[in-house]
């Protein structure tokens, strides 16, 4: 990469888990940028545990985790919908919704 | 402020029968209290609304460190020294949870600082004015950081989970800003005569900019109701002046302080404070840009970003060439 | 233990002046940072240069608390902190160094840490319980403060060509005033000979250690010059102290008496 085309990079975007001194698992906490991983949990340090001890910190580039996108596909446009069906008022919903 | 002066796209809330199936599943959603999350289908104006209100409210608390960090390196003890560098740091904290917030959105960091840089996004107008005095970071405190209690509370069960929990986290560490202004407010009322003059004229000059801190009266506006209806703005700016107000007023008497409104009174049958309202014409002047910091504030957001600009690049460039060894010895 | 010996003697500086070096190095250098506030390079890099002085904060009121304790005077930690002139101040000239540009502060501080990690690691040991707590409680925080400016300093180091130019000359702008550190001549022999602080020897061996390594890793240049600028610790500073400490003095000067 040149000097220019880094002027117009960004510091890349990392989600952080914390596990805390009670042993449970490692908890979304949060975002945060940095330059890469080691930065991002030093980084995470400062700004998520405030540098309590005995805490353990993970760190993943936000780009890197796939997540179920409900409203891509039809198929999977319905089980989004799963929390909304346990409630009456998803029976308010027209026939004519048929992708529904 | 946050919440109270985004202005909503579109001609107020559309009649369920004119919905589409999927606006129609959408707005259920949120009435029946669920979150909406960064991958769920959503009406574009709700997300166009979502980052407008949630980028003006991180630049709120990024450009909200100003007047207090001015203060920072003239503290009067160590402690109060070290209080104010927490509180003052928690707002860069605040502002990060909220950038990140917004970033779920589809618009990044940097483009939402270039837009506070241009100046097509704003700030809360109250970051324009001065702090003149160590009271004002009494006043601060208490009134500015009262009045953004007041409307981040709610904001808590906005429908968008992003936003929802960073306000969480938020409203956890904010408590104490609240408190240790007042505490500030405490010490100068009841300290020497000068002090006392000191914390009677931050009052004065903070009263009224924070009461615009809630935007002007909305209570008919068709923006607001779209908002309301999609639960990113829980209360109208009316409700939550006065209910500042209901809960201001009694802690300047305990402060032995005057509120600068000599036409202010209890009003038994609403059980609540009439208050003289604050000059619009001054709130739309200092948005405008015409406050009597408004230049300095944001020249010295661009300045801290142009100036860390090779900064940044370093540690991008030293990154690179980390990935480019770790290739190698791959 | 001598009491209000302020000014520097023939017999060195007494344990107040030494426990007064401690905590001045710990305020000036809070004040500098703190500067910083609002005005970081990037959010992360600013709530984390308000961490460290808050830990520096923390340890000024340790350090001068005691050095009120020992000149048993009645003066408070912040009386010390707010209402000494310029030349009775002891820190070392390398702190009260202007911020310039981010390089520039983060290798005062990277400079700094490497002396004081040492320092305080020698200082657990101290035949005085009362500083071998304060350095106790101190070391982990600068730990950090060490970890995460040496890491700094090899990133920007080894980054850009910009950023390589700006530590090199903040390195070679600050070079200078890293001797004063790493002597302990301007104490009383007794200090090190009975124990309360550590052999100079060591620390500056750790100091040398640790930048030699790092600045190889950063790719920056360790620059030969041997000159020592001197005179913080004697009380002898720059200009510019005179103005942190009109800053930082102003309200309890214009308002004596008051309690805030």
């Amino acid at each position: 990469m040149s000097e220019s085309d880094l002027s117009k990079a960004e510091l890349p975007l990392w989600e952080i888990f914390v596990r805390g001194q009670h042993g449970l698992n490692h908890r979304h906490v949060g975002s945060l940028h940095a330059a890469d991983a080691e930065m991002a949990i030093n980084n995470a340090r400062d700004v998520y545990t405030r540098r309590n001890e005995g805490v353990s910190i993970w760190a993943v580039e936000s780009s890197r985790i796939a997540a179920s996108s409900p409203s891509d596909k039809e198929p999977l446009f319905d089980p989004a919908n799963s929390k909304v069906y346990r409630h009456p008022s998803f029976f308010d919903i027209p026939d004519e919704a048929g992708s529904m | 402020m946050y919440a109270q002066l985004v202005k909503t796209d579109g001609k107020g809330v559309k009649p369920l029968d004119e919905m589409t199936p999927e606006e129609r599943v959408f707005q259920q959603r949120i009435d029946d209290d669920q979150k909406i999350e960064p991958k769920d289908w959503m009406p574009d104006g709700y997300r166009k609304n979502l980052i407008r209100q949630i980028s003006q409210h991180a630049h709120s608390e990024l450009v909200g460190q100003l007047p207090e960090s001015n203060w920072i390196t003239r503290a009067p003890t160590l402690e109060r020294k070290a209080i104010l560098l927490a509180k003052v740091q928690d707002e860069a904290g605040h502002g990060l949870y909220l950038y990140c917030a917004a970033e779920t959105l589809g618009i990044s960091r940097d483009q939402m600082f270039d837009q506070l840089h241009s100046g097509k996004s704003k700030y809360s107008s109250i970051f324009n004015y001065p702090t003149l005095t160590w009271a004002d970071m009494g006043a601060v405190g208490w009134l500015v950081d009262g009045a953004a209690i007041m409307n981040q509370v709610p904001l808590q069960r906005t429908s968008y989970g992003p936003y929802a929990r960073a306000m969480v986290r938020i409203c956890k560490e904010e408590s104490f800003h609240q408190r240790q202004g007042f505490h500030i407010m405490m010490k100068m009322a009841n300290g020497t005569a000068a002090q006392k003059r000191m914390a009677q004229d931050a009052l004065n000059r903070f009263w009224y900019p924070s009461l615009m801190m809630f935007g002007p009266s909305d209570k008919d506006s068709v923006h607001s109701a779209q908002s309301m209806a999609w639960k990113i703005k829980i209360n109208t700016n009316d409700e939550l002046r006065q209910k500042f107000v209901d809960q201001t007023v009694p802690q300047a008497e305990y402060l032995g302080l005057t509120v600068p409104d000599k036409d202010l009174r209890w009003n038994d049958e609403t059980g609540s404070y009439v208050f003289t309202e604050p000059d619009w014409d001054e709130f739309y002047a200092v948005l405008a840009g015409n406050g009597p910091c408004n230049k300095e504030r944001l020249q010295a957001r661009v300045d801290a970003w142009n100036d860390g600009d090779w900064f940044r690049e370093g540690l991008l460039a030293n990154a690179a060439k980390r990935r480019a060894k770790q290739g190698e010895a791959a | 233990m001598s009491s209000s010996n302020q000014t520097h003697s023939e017999s060195g500086a007494s344990p107040f002046e030494f426990l007064l070096q401690m905590g001045d190095n710990c305020l000036i250098l809070a004040h500098r940072n703190s500067q910083w506030c609002g005005h970081g390079p990037a959010l992360e890099e600013d709530i984390a240069i308000a961490n460290i002085s808050l830990d520096l904060i923390g340890q000024t009121q340790l350090w001068l608390g005691l050095a009120g304790e020992v000149e048993g005077a009645g003066r408070s930690a912040d009386d010390l902190a707010y209402l000494r002139d310029a030349f009775d101040f002891r820190n070392l000239l390398l702190v009260e160094r202007p911020n310039g540009d981010f390089g520039l502060t983060l290798m005062r501080q990277f400079l700094f840490d490497a002396w004081h990690l040492p320092m305080l690691k020698g200082l657990q040991q101290s035949t005085d319980q009362r500083v071998a707590e304060i350095a106790e409680k101190s070391v982990r925080e600068v730990a950090y403060h060490l970890e995460r400016s040496s890491d700094l300093i090899v990133r920007l180091g080894d980054g850009s060509e910009q950023s390589h130019q700006r530590m090199q000359s903040a390195l070679d702008e600050l070079w200078s005033y890293t001797g004063e550190m790493l002597d302990f001549d301007d104490l009383s022999p007794t200090l090190v000979s009975q124990g309360m602080v550590p052999q100079a020897q060591g620390i500056a061996e750790a100091f040398n250690q640790h930048v030699s390594e790092t600045l190889q890793q950063a790719t920056l240049t360790q620059p030969a010059s041997e000159f020592v600028r001197r005179g913080g610790k004697t009380g002898i500073h720059s200009e510019h102290l005179g103005y942190v400490l009109a800053e930082m003095q102003f309200l309890q000067r214009a308002y004596p008496g008051a309690t805030w």
